[in-house]
């Protein structure tokens, strides 16, 4: 559209001497060999700016771009999300003692619960997020620390990690492997959250959460494998091994409700080992299916939220964060990229008809220029 | 007494150009590469990136490429190598006879040693630099060709000292032979040698004119023996010569260097940046992020290691792949060159050749073309193309019609080369027009051509100009055919019968008479004069009976020359048997007289040729080249200045000026500068800029100013203007007192041309303009007195012609014809400087952008040195892909994150599933496909900006493409000052006095069947000098080595013979 057919040869000189031809001599002479490669004829494509390509082009984006972008700020502005800061910093929050009475081998687990209004319902699938905010998973000692031969079930790393996860390598004191080794499954997120929804009536129900498809089908079907043969008993393939210090169970006793979803193909722990790349991050938690019936997946109303406390950020300023989001085709909550398309598209717009304008002031120059070679 | 001297411990004659042998290669090879910088550059990454702490990038990023360029380069200076060690050998193995013992032992080269005598026969390489001791020919005479040493095919000649010549080929006496040679130690100097030769309790003065040098042929002599002086490796000048010419960069190289430079400063200052930020934040989030993340270091060492992590994660900013990048484009470009069938030439079946790879770009560039004139803007072929015989025009009909060549199929002794399109002159020649007869009649006699007749009617004649072979040629193919002369006759077969004529006096050439004549006595006994010279200097001898024809033939004259060609009348006039007798007792007494010989014979000279009968002109074409007028007004289009410089006479070089449209009759003027004093000259200079600029008289104030700041600026003349320079003016311009004078006259003009230059004087002239005017100069030509120039210019280019290899050799870039120069620097050069353009600014922005995300994300990874993006193929992409396309991007990246790759390397391939999972989302397509609309929006806009404000020179030549360009003017003013008789203005003393004494026939002729006397072996001795081919302009400086360029083989052959008569 833009563009006009390019060819090389139309750059060539004018001469026309005798060596354009005779070629006859004797098969095996010197002279190149006469194809679109050699000779530099490749078709090639060259845009050329003219007016009657450039400014439709300009009218056409801007068409395009700001209905795009309506549809996608539309699109966003009908997600629903709600999220819940829970990490405890206030006196008055409810997990205030939990965050303050933390210590890592306490053997009765802090519970607290937090209640919230959804003022909307949430139709469809409603996912649940869990986030962190100035946790630097992205640093590099920290991204390094992980054996992913350990993780896709090699038994040779199992017993012998690799260095990378040193200090998280071997347990100091029964100098065991550890299986997961190093910092990042060492810091696993451990705070296990319920929700319950406060009937109008006073009851409370539990609200389902499915805890299995949060992960890549990738990550859990290849790049994580448990070690050792798949007939034996899960505790007996990580035989050998010591849990990471910081966790309160063993790696085969992620999910005590589900046998398929522990081990190195635990979801939750596949999904904390995929690091996040910015400080502040959320992390897919749990998926609340929608209702079979026409009922929304989460209704207007109260809400409690229900906090196994483990897990301590107060040391670094971290705050923690659950998060109930619907989804739309495009993805959770972005308003900017709908604003950045209208943007766009406006300044297209705009500046196709001020190009038009100089265009028809200076009309007299361009068009001699305009005549195609 | 081979053992005497071995005690010397003289170098062997072996030589070893070879540089690894097969176990020092990879050592040495890989300590060369590591030298340069790129690979230095990416040793130190691969050993930062071995430390653990610092390394933030797998190691493949780096041990890959490397690898690839380590092993390239080695696998090709392997292959060099290996061809080294094989010509080596082969020349170390050659054999040669030495006297050993008291006799002749074949030996190896290489085991030939200094003292040696050795036996060289005809058509063998010299072994070593020798000392000539005596040879098969008379006066111990030895033909040698030079080819090898500087590109020369002609004979040259060298003579042994009297008392070793006497040893002959006795065996015995030279095996005896005892004397102590003490010389200068090697050299590289081709054209001098100082030594002594003490023998027989005498010394004997030995110079350049007694030695052979390696690597010259021995021709036209059945033996010679030579005395070893120096062998081998460090002691022959041929090796001492080969050394590497200089390694040529283009701007663009110190542009990017600086580039680089800065570049890495920028990168250390980011890196600084970041490790400060590395440091602040471990004191104040790292402290408290130990929960999950345990220290190792204080936070100071933290931020030392981060620096150097930085350094390997920001290393592509430092565009050290560039270089390799950099070189892959221009190897391509070179291949271009070669590849270019518009650049070929099928006549001699040579393509273009880019012998440098690394100049392409600069080709784009030249500002200024400095063009050796002969077998470069010319063929060097002289044509016979027109003549006026008795008041009729022959020739003409070449313009009008395509009619097929005249078939000369009538004579069997025709050159077949000859072609002439005028079917009246040969019906003229067959109905025996008398005037016509006598026309061609003298153009066989009168010249001093010598024949060979290598087989019965294969003529081939040896010129001492190529405009004498031209009409030799031309009488020939007219059935008047030069056979073969003898001191005192000259046979031609006149229209099929041989007739021998009796030569009783040559009136040779020179530069006052400007004119030949021979006296022959025709077999019936007629005496004539037959005369051929410059038309005003003939016209002043006619005979007034004439003065009709004058009219008419001065027509014709000054037709021919307004369209370029070298003019001559002819003329004749029969002589009294009386008269005669007289005048030759006067002559031999003038040329017998000790004083004042050359006046004498002079006015003798004067005193018979007068009262002479004209019989008409010739029009002899100096041919161009295709194409060349054409190029040059093309290169002048495209604001090239062109300098022609020249060893011909100021005359031929105006000639070849105005016919190549160099000059143009539209020029208002053109300045000859021909000053014999400083102040001549300085005067002739300041005339020309007054009369170019008349305002800028306060130019030598501006001037001295100019000079300090060693650049002077482009200036507008009023006009367009012609500079036309001499050589010994050319001397004085060139004093650094004037360069500045000169350079600005130079400048003003449209066009320089430089005659009478001498190699020297052409390489200064080119060092001038790049010294003062920063702007890229180009030299092209084709012999080797063009080397020096070729060498000096930023880009040499080399005709590859007839003649020698030396200026090829030397070059940059050679090919066969010098109209390809337009393409080259039109499509080539400007093609590579594009895309070199290209490629740099998407390389720099390319290497910004990704590593700029790196910097600013750090600042949200706690300056950890993580990566933001996967990065492992970037440095492949980088290496292999030099544009990186979007098909192998995503080609790399899956295949980098596929299962396979994950389950062979659990560990190196860590990013399974991440492109697809990616992919998936609509978001992320939506996000670049915005991206992209975002980063071309703006360019967008401004080019169209600016096409519509400001046209750039590519609009306004799409526009001036669309109107048809006027149509050449070629106007036929006449311009009889300088144009005319340019053959007689170019041509220097001939061989007459050779002929005539006969001197050259001293050597036996080879008794042959043919009944002809044969000159043809002694004729091989004149090989006009300098040129190969059969016909050589004269005067000529030809070789930069001789500094007496007036001296031809053949004259120096004359000083011999005379000094021992």
């Amino acid at each position: 559209m833009m563009a006009s057919s390019y060819n090389a040869k139309e750059e060539d000189g004018h001469h026309s001497g005798s060596s354009t031809h005779g070629g006859t001599g004797a098969p095996k002479n010197k002279k190149p060999d006469n194809t679109a490669f050699k000779q530099q004829r490749l078709p090639a494509w060259q845009p050329i700016l003219t007016a009657g390509t450039v400014l439709p082009a300009f009218f056409v984006i801007g068409l395009m771009f700001i209905p795009i972008g309506i549809g996608l700020y539309v699109t966003s502005n009908n997600i629903k999300e709600y999220e819940v800061d829970y990490t405890g910093v206030e006196p008055n929050s409810p997990c205030y003692d939990c965050a303050n009475n933390f210590t890592w081998n306490s053997t009765t687990p802090c519970v607290c619960t937090v209640t919230f209004t959804l003022t909307q319902p949430f139709e469809s699938n409603v996912y649940m997020y869990y986030g962190l905010s100035n946790f630097y998973q992205n640093h590099r000692r920290y991204v390094k620390s992980r054996d992913d031969s350990q993780l896709n079930g090699v038994q040779s790393s199992l017993t012998n990690p690799s260095k990378e996860c040193e200090p998280y390598r071997t347990n100091p004191e029964t100098k065991q492997p550890i299986a997961p080794c190093g910092a990042i499954a060492n810091s696993l997120f451990n705070d296990t959250l319920e929700l319950y929804y406060s009937q109008p009536d006073g009851n409370t129900s539990k609200v389902t959460l499915v805890k299995t498809g949060i992960a890549w089908y990738t990550d859990k079907h290849v790049k994580f494998r448990n070690p050792g043969n798949d007939k034996d008993n899960l505790t007996e393939r990580f035989k050998g091994t010591a849990k990471p210090v910081n966790w309160l169970k063993p790696v085969y006793e992620l999910d005590p409700s589900d046998s398929e979803n522990n081990g190195f193909i635990n979801e939750d722990f596949i999904v904390w080992m995929r690091t996040a790349a910015l400080p502040t991050f959320r992390k897919l938690y749990r998926i609340i299916q929608k209702k079979p019936d026409s009922t929304p997946t989460l209704a207007s109303g109260k809400y409690v939220l229900k906090i196994t406390y483990n897990y301590p950020v107060r040391s670094f300023d971290g705050r923690k964060r659950m998060i109930l989001s619907t989804i739309s085709w495009m993805g959770g909550k972005n308003p900017f990229l709908g604003i950045a398309y209208i943007t766009v598209g406006s300044i297209c717009f705009f500046l196709g008809v001020v190009l038009l304008i100089i265009h028809h002031k200076y009309d007299t120059r361009s068009n001699s220029a305009d005549i195609p070679n | 007494d081979r053992e005497y001297n071995r005690s010397f411990k003289y170098a062997t004659n072996a030589i070893k150009t070879s540089k690894y042998n097969f176990f020092t290669f990879l050592p040495l090879n890989l300590f060369e590469q590591f030298q340069r910088i790129a690979n230095a550059y990416f040793l130190v990454l691969l050993v930062l990136q071995l430390i653990p702490e610092i390394s933030s990038l797998s190691w493949f990023t780096t041990v890959v490429p490397l690898a690839l360029v380590l092993t390239v380069t080695a696998a090709k200076d392997a292959t060099d190598d290996i061809n080294r060690h094989r010509s080596d050998n082969q020349v170390n193995n050659r054999k040669v006879e030495v006297l050993i013992d008291r006799k002749l032992r074949s030996e190896k080269w290489m085991d030939v040693q200094v003292g040696d005598i050795i036996k060289l026969e005809n058509n063998q390489f010299v072994t070593a630099d020798l000392l000539l001791l005596s040879s098969s020919e008379p006066l111990n005479l030895v033909y040698i060709e030079t080819a090898e040493l500087d590109g020369e095919t002609n004979l040259k000649v060298k003579q042994a000292l009297p008392v070793t010549g006497d040893l002959g080929d006795d065996i015995e006496k030279l095996a005896d032979f005892n004397g102590e040679v003490r010389c200068e130690p090697p050299n590289n100097r081709l054209d001098r040698f100082n030594g002594t030769l003490a023998f027989a309790g005498q010394k004997y003065p030995l110079d350049n004119e007694k030695i052979l040098l390696r690597g010259c042929t021995l021709r036209n002599t059945d033996w010679c023996f030579g005395l070893v002086l120096f062998g081998g490796q460090p002691g022959t000048k041929l090796m001492q010569n080969s050394g590497k010419s200089t390694f040529k960069r283009t701007s663009i190289d110190r542009l990017m260097n600086v580039l680089v430079l800065c570049i890495f400063g920028s990168l250390v200052f980011m890196c600084m940046i970041l490790a400060i930020g590395n440091y602040i934040w471990e004191v104040k989030n790292g402290s408290n992020f130990t929960v999950f993340l345990q220290r190792k270091h204080s936070a100071g060492f933290s931020a030392f290691l981060t620096f150097w992590s930085y350094i390997i994660i920001l290393n592509t900013v430092v565009p050290i792949s560039l270089y390799v990048s950099v070189e892959i484009i221009r190897l391509g470009n070179s291949f271009y060159i070669d590849w270019d069938r518009k650049m070929y030439y099928s006549r001699s079946d040579t393509p273009a050749e880019a012998r440098t790879t690394t100049l392409n770009e600069e080709l784009g560039q030249i500002k200024y073309v400095f063009s050796d004139k002969t077998g470069t803007l010319t063929q060097n072929i002289m044509i016979f193309n027109k003549c006026s015989i008795n008041g009729k025009s022959y020739g003409e009909i070449r313009r009008l019609t395509l009619k097929d060549p005249v078939d000369f199929s009538f004579n069997a002794l025709a050159d077949p080369r000859f072609v002439f399109y005028d079917h009246a002159l040969v019906e003229a020649v067959k109905l025996e027009n008398p005037e016509v007869h006598a026309f061609f009649r003298l153009l066989a006699l009168c010249h001093t051509v010598m024949a060979e007749e290598k087989k019965e009617g294969e003529l081939l004649y040896q010129a001492q100009s190529p405009d004498e072979g031209a009409l030799v040629t031309a009488a020939r193919n007219f059935g008047f055919v030069f056979r073969s002369r003898t001191p005192d006759s000259i046979s031609i077969v006149e229209m099929g019968n041989q007739r021998s004529y009796e030569l009783l006096a040559i009136l040779d050439f020179n530069n006052v008479r400007k004119r030949m004549s021979v006296i022959v006595r025709s077999p019936e006994g007629k005496l004539s004069l037959y005369c051929k010279g410059a038309d005003t200097i003939i016209y002043e001898r006619l005979h007034q009976s004439c003065s009709k024809l004058m009219d008419v033939t001065t027509d014709h004259l000054n037709e021919f020359a307004g369209e370029g060609l070298r003019t001559l009348a002819l003329a004749y006039k029969d002589l009294d048997e009386e008269y005669f007798s007289r005048w030759r007792e006067r002559h031999h007494e003038a040329s017998t007289s000790l004083e004042d010989k050359e006046s004498k014979l002079d006015e003798l000279y004067e005193e018979i040729e007068k009262d002479l009968l004209l019989l008409g002109a010739t029009a002899i074409e100096d041919k161009l080249q295709d194409g060349v007028p054409q190029t040059i007004e093309q290169l002048a289009k495209a604001d090239i200045k062109i300098w022609v410089l020249t060893g011909d006479k100021q005359e031929t070089a105006e000639n070849i000026g105005y016919s190549c449209n160099l000059l143009r009759e539209e020029m208002k003027d053109i300045f000859i500068v021909s000053g014999h004093s400083p102040e001549d000259v300085r005067q002739e200079l300041r005339n020309a800029q007054n009369s170019m600029k008349p305002d800028g008289a306060a130019n030598s104030l501006l001037l001295t100013e100019e000079k300090s700041k060693n650049l002077i600026k482009d200036e507008e003349a009023n006009g367009e203007y012609g500079l036309v320079i001499n050589g010994h003016s050319l001397a004085y311009a060139l004093e650094s007192s004037m360069e500045l004078e000169f350079l600005r006259t130079a400048c003003l003009c449209k066009a320089v041309i430089c005659c009478r230059v001498t190699p020297l004087q052409k390489a200064q002239v080119v060092e001038l303009v790049k010294k003062y005017k920063k702007a890229v100069t180009l030299a092209i030509g084709d012999g080797a007195n063009d080397v020096s120039m070729i060498k000096a210019a930023h880009i040499g280019v080399g005709i590859s012609g007839q003649e020698g290899m030396q200026a090829v050799l030397s070059s940059d870039y050679s090919f066969a014809q010098f109209r390809f120069l337009q393409r080259l620097l039109l499509v080539h050069g400007r093609w590579s400087y594009l895309r070199m353009c290209k490629f740099l600014r998407y390389f720099f922005y390319k290497n910004f952008t990704f590593t700029f995300v790196h910097f600013w994300f750090a600042f949200f990874c706690g300056f950890s040195a993580q990566l933001g993006l996967e990065m492992s193929y970037w440095t492949a992409v980088n290496t292999f892909f030099v544009l990186g396309s979007l098909a192998m991007y995503f080609a790399v990246t899956f295949t980098m994150y596929s299962n396979g790759m994950f389950l062979i390397f659990p560990s190196a391939f860590p990013f399974i599933g991440t492109a697809r999972n990616s992919l998936n989302q609509p978001n992320v397509w939506l996000t670049i496909i915005l991206t992209s609309i975002l980063c071309v929006l703006p360019v967008v806009t401004c080019r169209f900006l600016l096409i519509q404000l400001c046209p750039t020179i590519n609009d306004k030549v799409r526009q001036a493409r669309a109107t048809p360009p006027p149509p050449p003017r070629r106007s036929r003013i006449r311009r009889t000052s300088s144009r005319r008789s340019g053959y007689a203005f170019s041509h220097a003393q001939g061989y007459g006095d050779l002929v005539t004494s006969g001197r050259f026939l001293r050597r036996p002729a080879v008794p042959r069947a043919s009944g002809f006397p044969q000159v043809g072996r002694a004729a091989t001795g004149f090989s006009p000098m300098g040129r190969s081919a059969g016909y050589s302009p004269t005067g000529r400086p030809q070789n930069l080595k001789v500094p007496d360029v007036e001296v031809t083989s053949l004259q120096m052959y004359r000083t011999f013979s005379d000094g021992d008569l």
